[in-house]
């Protein structure tokens, strides 16, 4: 059934890294197999992030010592790609084996630099963003957070998912959140089916965008993104999903600034809302919100068609 | 060929698990034919009170610790700090008074037949689902869903509460101090829901049977729910039963739209399974 929350902080920067963690902990039951969390942090001028794995984590059980060079020689790929589009890589750190996470400064397209990533062999790209730094792996909430030291994480809003795997494999590739590849700072997490994925899609590849999953859910970050691009506000993109995409849905999009939420014409997938002078979070179950405040408060579940936009 | 009876399966090797030694028993007889209760039933005295702190126990250890409580004869139990977790106060077939200090997560209170249940705070998904008799209060919001196939007993949300309110009831009476979601009523086959707000779209859809009193305003109706006269018996049900749970509004009940079923799509048949047995 999957768990999905967000939080968002009207009033400046908050450690939401060790927040999304507690909410996404307390959604374990509704999904073990893989969490992941799309975070904003303090954009810096000219900078982005760019967060790429070049392997799987079940690719080092059983590949002896030839996966370690398999990797070793990704990285150095990558870097010798970095170079050649006069990428200026700032910071670097390896989180695991087989993610990096890199500040870099870079002047040139992002589609340019995502698709040249993304041609050496192994390499997937999770995120790239000024603000957005989109972690996923296997296991819970905990572990996740613990493998990419997310627990002093400080930004203002964030979004996270807890799976439990059903149509495809448990693995990072198949985790949640989905990055809208390859446009700045959107992310986006789904519960529901998309069920004209395959129609929307075809129209959306036609158009030029690229797809990195078969998942129903990342059509709703491409979707986002391309009405942003467009000029349409993330409202009234929220507002024509819920005509244009038909299914069963409860969806959270973040941008740079935002966060949005929409609920299909059903209204048949959960959301519990809470909202503060400060302070925004949403959840399937109210038991991830209870994590972060654990007192008594007063809670919402939106209406069917109801969309909510909240800037940080 | 084998004969009936024979382990056939067993002998093939599809199943090996021993047939005897369960200690499931017979729980209803002839002789207790009648009785509305259950005999295994706790017998527990309402004057007996306990408390159980949730806030360190995983779901199934809290319902395993009301039901030791029930065993020992508590009749009046307290559930601190539920903390929003899910499937608490479930499957209790007896008559007694459960006090929950804050709120419910999804699958609260759900196949009671007995108690009398009150909630301050808010409760999840499905509160009440499937419940036969007794009386669940509910102080703060709910969710969706809330009382779905409800069979029997009042079933009380004094704030707002989400979609599908009452799908597929069966029984029983829903109240709302608020609003209610899109689809409340869908499928409705018998009871009475009453909503002292507004109500969302498809109000009724395809109901059966049953009737639908709202307070506010209807977005829209669903496919074969019609309004209907509102007699001087609804009026005093309604005065008496929202005076019960102190919802009664200040200008009465005389602005409340009845909903029923047009019973153009499907001619039902209402009688539950064993009242047929009855009437046939």
């Amino acid at each position: 059934m999957c768990g999905i929350a967000g939080l968002i902080y009207r009033d400046g920067a908050r450690n939401i890294g060790a927040e999304m963690t507690a909410m996404l902990q307390a959604l374990k039951h509704r999904g073990p197999d893989s969490t992941g969390f799309a975070m904003y942090g303090a954009p810096g001028p000219n900078e982005y992030i760019l967060r790429f794995k070049v392997a799987e984590k079940e690719d080092l059980g059983g590949g002896g010592t030839k996966i370690h060079r398999a990797i070793a020689e990704r990285k150095a790929a990558v870097d010798a790609v970095l170079e050649e589009l006069g990428v200026d890589v700032m910071e670097l750190d390896e989180p695991t084996e087989y993610s990096l996470r890199c500040r870099i400064s870079y002047d040139g397209g992002l589609k340019a630099l995502a698709d040249r990533i993304e041609e050496v062999e192994g390499a997937e790209i999770l995120s790239i963003g000024n603000a957005l730094e989109l972690i996923k792996d296997l296991g819970d909430a905990a572990d996740v957070s613990g493998a990419y030291s997310l627990g002093g994480f400080t930004g203002t809003h964030g979004i996270g998912h807890t799976r439990m795997a059903t149509e495809s494999d448990v693995d990072i590739r198949s985790a949640h959140p989905y990055w809208a590849y390859p446009y700045n700072d959107i992310a986006v997490v789904h519960n529901g089916q998309i069920t004209n994925y395959w129609l929307m899609r075809r129209q959306l590849e036609r158009e030029g965008q690229r797809f990195v999953s078969d998942c129903d859910s990342e059509l709703l970050a491409v979707y986002t993104a391309v009405n942003l691009e467009k000029g349409v506000t993330l409202e009234e993109s929220l507002r024509r999903s819920i005509d244009e995409i038909d299914g069963v849905f409860t969806y959270l999009i973040t941008t740079g600034n935002e966060l949005g939420m929409a609920k299909d014409t059903m209204a048949a997938k959960p959301m519990v809302l809470y909202e503060a002078d400060d302070l925004v979070a949403l959840a399937s179950e109210e038991v991830a919100i209870r994590a972060i405040i654990p007192h008594e408060i007063d809670t919402t579940d939106p209406y069917d068609e109801e969309v909510r936009v909240w800037q940080a | 060929m084998a004969g009936v009876g024979e382990s056939v399966s067993t002998q093939m090797g599809m199943h090996t698990e021993p047939l005897t030694g369960r200690d499931i028993k017979t729980k209803f007889t002839l002789e207790n034919e009648g009785s509305f209760g259950y005999d295994f039933a706790r017998d527990v005295d309402f004057n007996r009170r306990a408390e159980i702190d949730c806030a360190d126990l995983e779901p199934t250890a809290i319902n395993s610790k009301i039901r030791e409580l029930m065993d020992s004869g508590h009749g009046s139990i307290v559930v601190r700090n539920p903390g929003a977790k899910h499937s608490l106060v479930v499957g209790i077939l007896n008559r007694m008074n459960i006090i929950v200090d804050g709120s419910l997560g999804y699958f609260g209170c759900g196949l009671l037949d007995g108690p009398t249940v009150r909630i301050s705070g808010r409760v999840g998904w499905s509160f009440g689902e499937n419940m036969m008799a007794g009386v669940c209060v509910v102080e703060k919001n709910a969710g969706s869903t809330f009382g779905a196939a409800l069979r029997g007993g009042d079933l009380v949300c004094k704030g707002s509460v989400g979609s599908r309110t009452g799908i597929d009831q069966k029984g029983g009476t829903i109240l709302v101090g608020g609003d209610t979601g899109a689809f409340s009523g869908f499928m409705m086959q018998r009871g009475r829901m009453v909503v002292c707000g507004n109500a969302g779209k498809n109000l009724g859809d395809s109901m059966y049977d049953g009737t639908i009193f709202i307070g506010g305003e209807i977005q829209d109706l669903g496919v074969d729910a019609v309004p209907a006269e509102l007699t001087d018996l609804d009026r005093a049900w309604l005065i008496r039963k929202l005076g019960m749970y102190e919802l009664l509004p200040e200008q009465g009940v005389d602005h409340f739209t009845k909903i029923v079923a047009g019973k153009q799509l499907w001619s039902y048949d209402n009688l539950e399974p064993t009242e047929k047995k009855l009437v046939l």
